[in-house]
């Protein structure tokens, strides 16, 4: 006699490609949990339709701009992103018949490029010593001075949290009566921000914890301090625990999880993996959910999944997340 | 003693070491240390009125002190300071 189905049977039925973003499944990571009583859940946003949670926050950028009467056929769109997200914008707007133009830093892996391509994006490459920071500076700069562009600006619109107050955050919920700690990656401040707002509201005890990356030295040119950058969205007080993770232990724990789970993730993963590992390690029991970003195909050309770490010659010089 | 990470666009300040030794039962001494042996700093990690430059992130080990007790983190022997620019994480 069969089973009975414990979840929901198959991903669904949906109108197109854009309404079948969200939705994802929560994976149990049963080798990494250090102790019986602790389970650790992987919520596998890779499954968005471009392989990445940023497919949730586009669509809400763009559906905010249409709202607000921002965007329309024929509309130039421009935004500063490491790549994710804007390649998740080109799909939206390649169905939608919108021009995107993305501002990049030039230290991003070549697969990011190529997607971006593929949907059509047209790409214009910051200087890749000044990381995400010069990306936002120049998109800014170029917003400012061309009226018709429109630049979503996924650093300080609310549409980006609020993409995860109203999806990512309500599917862990609806999944599990317990949550003791959420980890995700501090990029935007998005999930964080929007999930965290949304599982405190129901479960105050719930702890916040951002993995964050430290940049490479190659990628921190600011020649002042004052070049530094905190995006707008971010509200420090919402988080219990604020946790740096280096690009070799990031590295390491993205194998980690191929190896010992056979999650195919990207390198934020593998450093958001790092931390929840750590607070799991802190609890007697509990469920921590963390965020998979993306998945590792278009980190395929650095070598990290083959190579030993200590022979990743671009490991201090890449924008890995 | 806590040995304090100097980031690049700080080392001019500091004789272009990557790593000092600074003195301090918190973090908030342990930033005046390093301010009084290299004075470049001063502006640079501290505003006018006291508080840590909102642009500098500072960690024990790896954790954000914000996130912790701010200035008054208490920093034992052997504990390791990390001093970074913010920088927008990727997206």
């Amino acid at each position: 006699m069969k089973d009975p189905l414990l979840n929901r049977p198959c991903g669904g039925r949906f109108g197109d490609i854009v309404q079948s973003i969200g939705a994802t499944p929560l994976v149990e990571l049963k080798r990494l949990s250090p102790k019986p009583g602790v389970r650790i859940w992987a919520k596998l946003e890779n499954r968005n339709p471009t392989g990445s949670i940023k497919d949730r926050v586009a669509r809400a950028l763009i559906e905010d701009g249409e709202e607000k009467g921002a965007i329309g056929p024929g509309m130039t769109i421009l935004e500063p992103t490491s790549g994710n997200t804007g390649i998740a914008l080109a799909m939206i707007c390649q169905r939608k018949g919108y021009n995107l133009r993305v501002v990049m830093p030039e230290s991003v892996t070549a697969e990011r490029t190529q997607l971006l391509k593929m949907y059509g994006a047209e790409i214009i490459y910051s200087e890749g010593n000044k990381g995400s920071n010069g990306a936002v500076e120049m998109a800014l700069d170029l917003a400012e001075k061309d009226p018709s562009i429109y630049m979503p600006y996924q650093y300080g619109n609310p549409a980006n949290p609020l993409a995860h107050y109203n999806g990512t955050g309500p599917e862990i919920l609806e999944e599990l009566d317990e949550v003791s700690a959420f980890v995700a990656g501090l990029g935007t401040g998005g999930t964080l921000m929007g999930v965290g707002r949304r599982l405190k509201e129901e479960m105050p005890d719930c702890k916040i914890v951002a993995a964050e990356p430290m940049q490479g030295e190659p990628v921190q040119g600011l020649r002042s301090l004052e070049d530094g950058f905190i995006p707008p969205i971010i509200d420090i007080s919402l988080l219990d625990r604020k946790i740096f993770v280096s690009n070799r232990d990031a590295v390491i724990w993205t194998r980690k999880l191929l190896d010992e789970e056979g999650l195919f993730a990207g390198v934020s993963s593998g450093a958001i993996a790092r931390v929840a590992v750590r607070i799991a390690d802190e609890m007697d029991e509990g469920n921590v959910v963390f965020i998979v970003c993306d998945d590792g195909w278009r980190y395929l050309s650095s070598g990290i999944y083959t190579r030993p770490v200590d022979e990743i010659e671009s490991l201090e010089s890449t924008l890995w997340w | 003693m806590a040995s304090v990470r100097i980031p690049p666009v700080l080392r001019p300040s500091v004789g272009g070491e990557r790593e000092v030794e600074a003195a301090g039962s918190n973090i908030g001494e342990v930033l005046q240390s390093l301010v009084t042996s290299y004075p470049a700093t001063k502006d640079q990690i501290f505003g006018a009125d006291g508080a840590l430059n909102r642009y500098v992130n500072v960690y024990l080990n790896d954790e954000d002190v914000r996130v912790l007790d701010g200035l008054e983190t208490s920093v034992g022997d052997g504990d390791h300071v990390v001093i970074l620019p913010a920088m927008a994480g990727g997206s």
